[in-house]
C-alpha cells in the first residue's frame, strides 16, 4: 500500500509538468495585457509599451517558460505582477477561507445527503421517498448564486442571524469563523447534497435487494442495522466515488460562492488574476489545484481499500 | 423578551458553548466607532500610484502620500505640504519652501531632497510632468526645506501640476523610495500624509487597511478636497472589497459596511428605502461616456464617416442604458468639457444637439464613399459601463447601414487590443468604449483622450492641429478669459474633427450608514473629516 501511494505521489510530477506547459501556452496565446491594465486607462501607449518591456513579457515564449520553469523548480512560483507580492505568500493568505468553506461543506453535505439517500432508498416508493427526491431534483436545478442571494435575503437581511459576507479566521474563534461560512456552505452544498442523496439512493436500493439483506431481515436484524452497518457499507464504493469527483468540483464551485459571499479565498483570487492577466498568480493556482486533484483522487482510491476489503492494491 | 432577542441570546450561548468561552472579544463600542469600513469601487490590487494608475490606487495614496499643492472644491490648488512659493519675473524659475514638521510614516523628516526625488520620478510618467520636464533646466533642492524649479520657458500652470487630482498625482515619497525607475513598483510604502499603509494585513482582492498617522500635522485650513485640514476622525480604516453589488448593498443594510462608494444605479432605490443608510450623487463632476474610432484604418480614418456618427448618435439612448430613466443622473453632452465647470462650453456642439439625423448620416456615408467593410467594434462586457455603451453603438451603426463586427470580450482583453495599430481584420480594431472621470476633462492639463498628436495621442490615433493648437493656447493663457477662448476654439475643433464621440455626461451615488457623517462630494472619497458613531 505505501509504495502504491509512492508510486501514485510520484505519478503526479508529470501530470503537473504537463499542465504547467498547456497552462504557460494558453496564457501565452490568450488575449489580454497586464501591462494594459496596470498603467490605467489614461495611460499612453508608450507608457504601456515601457511597462511590458520593465515586466519581461516582451520576451520569446521560451525564454519566457524556461524561466519561470527554473523557478518553480526551485520552489519559487515567482512574484504577482500587479501586488509585487511572492505568488506563494498570496495562495498561503487565501487557502484557510477556501479549505474551511470546502471542510464545512463537505461535512454538511455528508451528514445531510447520506441520511436523505437512506432513507429514501429504505422508503423507496413512499412519499418520504417522493419528498427526497423532489428536493434533490429542486436543489440540483437551482444555481449556486441564486441560493447564496436568497440564503443571504433570509437569514442576513431578514433575519439578521448570521453576516452577509467575509471570513473570520479560525484563530478568532470557533463560532466566528463558523458563522461566516454556514450560507456559503449551504449554497455551495445545496448541489452536492441532492447529487450524492441521489447517487446514495440508487446504489441503497440495489444493495437492499441483495440476498444477505434479505438473511439479515430474517435472522431478525434491527433495520437501522440493516441500513447503516450491512447496506450502506457495501453501497459505499459509488458514493465515496461521488464524493471525491464532488471535491473536485467543489473548487469550481468555490469560486462563484466566494465571489457572491465576498470570501477572500482562493476562487476570487483566481478570478481577479484572470481578469487582470497576472500570469504568475493564474499559473501558481492552476499548479496547486492539479495537485489537490491528483491527491483526492488517490485518497479516493485508498477509501475503497477501507470500505471494500476485496480491493487491494 | 421578544423572538429576535432570544434567537440572538441562543445564538450567543451556542458561541459560548462552541468556542469553550475561548473565541476572540469582541471589539468595544468606542472601538468599532474608530473604525470606517469601506467598500472601495475596485480592488486595490497595486499601491505605487505612479507606476500604477489607476482612480483606486490614487485614492488610496491620497490617505498614505500627501502633496505640495491640493486641488479645492473651487477646482484652485492650494499649499498643502507647501508653506510659500515665489516665480522670478520671467516666469522661469520657481523657488519653493515647505512647511515645517512635515515627516514620513518613519519618523523620519520630509526634505527638499525627497521632494525632487519625488517630483522626479511622477514627471516620467504624468502628461504636466512630462511637459515641465521638457522645459526643465534642473530641478534641485536648495536647504531641507527649500527647492527650485529652473525652466527654459514659462509654464504658468506649475500649480495646477503639482496639485492636480488627475493620474498621477504628485505625491511625496522618501528619496530612497522614490528613486525607483517609474516603470518599476515601489519596494516599501513610507508615506507622508495622514494614514499608515498597513502592509502585514494587505490582502489585495480582499482588504486593505490604512491606520492613523500621529505624526501627521495637518494644515489650520478647513479641509476641501485635497486641500485644507486632513483631520482624521477615525483610527483605522479597512476597505473591504466586495465585488458582488448585491452582497455589497446587502452588507451595507446589514451594517457590515459603512460606506459603499459606488453603488450600482439598480440597487438604489432598495438602498434609499432603508432609514439606516444615506445616498447621494458621489461626485458633481461625474463621468463622460465616450466611444472611440481608430482613424488609422476606413472607415474611421474619414472624417466623413466619423461625422455620420456623431449625426445619427442619441447620448439620451446611451445615457438611458448607462442610468436609467433617473434624469436627475445625466444630460446631453454637446462637447467635450465637463459640465458645470469654468471651462465648459458647447462651441461647434450642434451636430450632438435636436433630433437625430439619420439621413444626413447615411448620406456623408455614401459621401465617404463606405461600401459595407465591417466595422470591428470591441467591447468589454465585465464593466456594465462600456456594455450597455457598446449594445446601443452596435444598433445605432446598423441602424445607419454600417456592418458591424460585434467583439464582445473583457476589459483585460479590450486593454491590450486598443494598443494595436494593425488593421481590425489583423488583431486591430474599429472602435471601442470607454469614459472619463469629469475630474479629468475639467481642463486639458491631464485630458489625453482629447488630444489630436497622432500617433502619440491616446489610442484611436487622432491627428487634429486646430486641436494642438488650442490645447498649447490654452496652456499659455495668462487669465480665466483666455482660457474659455482657447478652449471654446478647442471644443469646436475636436467636434469638427470627431476626436472620439462623447456620449454624454452622467453622475453616480454614494451610499453610508446614517452612523457616520462628513461625507464630502468629490471626485475621490475623502476620509478626513469622516466621523462614525457606534
Amino acid at each position: 500500500m505505501v509504495s502504491y501511494i509512492l508510486r501514485r505521489i510520484l505519478s503526479t510530477l508529470p501530470v503537473m509538468g504537463i499542465v504547467a506547459l498547456f497552462v504557460f501556452s494558453l496564457l501565452y496565446i490568450a488575449p489580454g495585457d497586464p501591462a494594459a491594465v496596470i498603467a490605467g486607462d489614461q495611460a499612453s501607449p508608450a507608457d504601456v509599451e515601457r511597462i511590458r518591456q520593465s515586466l519581461g513579457l516582451d520576451r520569446p515564449f521560451l525564454v519566457q517558460f524556461g524561466t519561470w520553469l527554473w523557478h518553480i523548480l526551485h520552489g519559487d512560483l515567482g512574484t504577482s505582477i500587479f501586488t509585487n507580492l511572492p505568488v506563494s505568500a498570496m495562495i498561503a493568505q487565501r487557502i484557510e477561507p477556501t479549505f474551511s468553506l470546502m471542510a464545512i461543506t463537505l461535512v454538511l453535505t455528508i451528514l445531510v445527503a447520506v441520511p436523505l439517500g437512506v432513507a429514501a432508498a429504505w422508503k423507496a416508493g413512499s412519499w418520504v421517498d417522493r419528498t427526497i427526491m423532489a428536493f434533490a431534483v429542486f436543489a440540483f436545478s437551482l444555481p449556486v448564486f441564486v441560493v447564496g442571494y436568497v440564503l443571504a435575503y433570509v437569514f442576513a437581511l431578514q433575519f439578521e442571524w448570521l453576516p452577509v459576507q467575509g471570513y473570520t479566521p479560525l484563530t478568532a474563534g470557533v463560532w466566528p469563523w463558523l458563522k461566516n461560512l454556514i450560507l456559503p456552505a449551504l449554497a455551495l452544498g445545496s448541489v452536492y447534497i441532492a447529487l450524492i442523496a441521489r447517487i446514495t439512493r440508487a446504489s441503497m436500493l440495489e444493495v437492499l435487494q441483495q440476498d444477505y439483506v434479505r438473511t439479515a431481515r430474517a435472522k431478525g436484524l434491527g433495520q437501522r442495522n440493516i441500513l447503516f452497518v450491512h447496506a450502506l457499507k457495501n453501497a459505499a464504493v459509488p458514493i465515496v466515488t461521488v464524493i471525491g469527483i464532488g471535491i473536485a468540483l467543489l473548487i469550481g464551485g468555490a469560486v462563484v460562492t466566494e465571489s457572491v459571499f465576498a470570501i477572500p479565498g482562493l476562487g476570487r483570487l483566481t478570478i481577479d488574476a484572470i481578469l487582470r492577466r497576472d500570469y504568475p498568480v493564474i499559473q501558481g493556482i492552476v499548479l496547486l489545484f492539479s495537485f489537490l486533484y491528483v491527491l483526492v483522487n488517490l485518497m479516493v482510491d485508498v477509501t475503497y481499500t477501507l470500505v471494500d476489503p476485496r480491493i487491494r492494491y | 423578551m421578544d423572538r429576535r432577542t432570544l434567537l440572538k441570546g441562543i445564538a450567543g450561548v451556542g458561541s459560548l458553548a462552541a468556542t469553550g468561552g475561548l473565541s476572540m472579544p469582541a471589539l468595544s463600542q468606542g472601538a468599532a466607532a474608530r473604525t470606517l469600513r469601506f467598500v472601495p469601487q475596485a480592488n486595490l490590487a497595486n499601491f505605487d500610484p505612479i507606476w500604477g494608475t489607476q482612480y483606486v490606487v490614487r485614492n488610496a495614496a491620497a490617505l498614505v502620500w500627501d502633496t505640495l499643492y491640493g486641488l479645492d472644491a473651487t477646482l484652485q490648488p492650494q499649499r498643502q505640504m507647501v508653506e510659500s512659493e515665489q516665480v522670478s519675473d520671467d516666469g522661469l524659475v520657481w523657488t519653493f519652501r515647505l512647511r515645517p514638521g512635515l515627516k514620513f510614516h518613519d519618523g523620519e523628516p520630509v526634505l527638499s531632497k525627497d521632494v525632487v526625488a519625488s517630483l522626479t520620478r511622477w514627471s516620467a510618467r504624468d502628461p504636466m510632468g512630462l511637459m515641465l520636464k521638457a522645459v526643465q533646466n534642473e530641478l534641485t533642492a536648495v536647504d531641507d526645506r527649500t527647492f527650485k524649479w529652473a525652466l527654459k520657458s514659462p509654464y504658468p500652470k506649475m500649480l495646477l501640476a503639482l496639485g492636480k487630482n488627475s493620474t498621477p498625482c504628485a505625491f511625496i515619497m522618501p528619496e530612497r523610495v522614490a528613486q525607483t525607475d517609474p516603470f518599476k513598483q515601489i519596494p516599501e510604502y513610507i508615506g507622508s500624509g495622514p494614514m499608515k499603509f498597513a502592509k502585514s494585513e494587505w490582502v489585495p482582492g480582499a482588504k486593505a487597511v490604512f491606520e492613523k498617522f500621529a505624526d501627521y500635522a495637518p494644515r489650520q485650513e478647513k479641509a476641501s478636497w485635497l486641500a485644507g485640514g486632513k483631520q482624521m476622525l477615525v483610527d483605522r480604516i479597512e476597505w473591504v472589497v466586495i465585488p458582488d453589488p448585491a452582497t455589497a448593498a446587502a452588507a451595507l443594510q446589514n451594517g457590515e459596511v459603512d460606506w459603499w462608494e459606488s453603488p450600482i444605479t439598480d440597487l438604489v432605490p432598495s438602498l434609499k428605502k432603508n432609514r439606516n443608510i444615506d445616498v447621494d450623487i458621489a461626485d458633481p463632476l461625474g463621468n463622460i461616456g465616450s466611444f472611440r474610432m481608430n482613424h488609422l484604418h476606413p472607415p474611421f480614418n474619414d472624417v466623413k464617416v466619423r461625422r455620420a456618427v456623431l449625426a445619427a448618435m442619441s447620448q439620451e439612448d446611451y445615457m438611458r442604458a448607462l442610468v436609467g430613466d433617473d434624469t436627475a443622473l445625466w444630460k446631453p453632452l454637446p462637447g467635450f468639457f465637463t459640465p458645470d465647470t469654468p471651462l465648459y462650453t458647447e462651441e461647434g456642439g450642434e451636430i450632438l444637439k435636436g433630433k437625430r439625423d439619420l439621413a444626413m448620416a447615411k448620406k456623408l456615408l455614401a459621401e465617404s464613399g463606405y461600401s459595407g467593410q465591417p466595422v470591428t467594434c470591441v467591447v468589454a462586457q465585465d464593466q456594465p459601463i462600456t456594455k450597455a455603451q457598446g449594445d446601443v453603438t452596435a444598433d445605432l451603426l446598423k441602424q445607419i447601414g454600417m456592418n458591424v463586427d460585434f467583439v464582445a470580450t473583457d476589459w483585460g482583453t479590450v486593454g491590450s487590443r486598443r494598443a494595436q495599430k494593425t488593421p481590425p481584420g489583423q488583431g486591430g480594431w474599429g472602435m471601442f468604449h470607454t469614459w472619463h472621470a469629469g475630474a479629468d476633462c475639467i481642463n486639458p492639463a491631464a485630458y489625453n483622450a482629447i488630444r489630436g498628436t497622432g500617433d502619440k495621442a491616446w489610442f484611436g490615433w487622432p491627428t487634429s492641429e486646430a486641436v494642438e493648437r488650442e490645447v498649447l493656447a490654452w496652456f499659455d493663457a495668462k487669465n480665466l478669459d483666455e482660457e474659455k477662448a482657447a478652449v471654446k476654439r478647442l471644443n469646436k475643433a475636436a467636434i469638427e474633427d470627431v476626436v472620439y464621440a462623447p456620449t454624454g455626461f452622467f453622475l453616480s451615488y454614494t451610499a453610508w450608514r446614517k452612523n457616520v457623517s462628513g461625507i464630502a462630494k468629490g471626485p475621490l472619497p475623502f476620509f478626513w473629516g469622516v466621523s462614525k458613531t457606534a
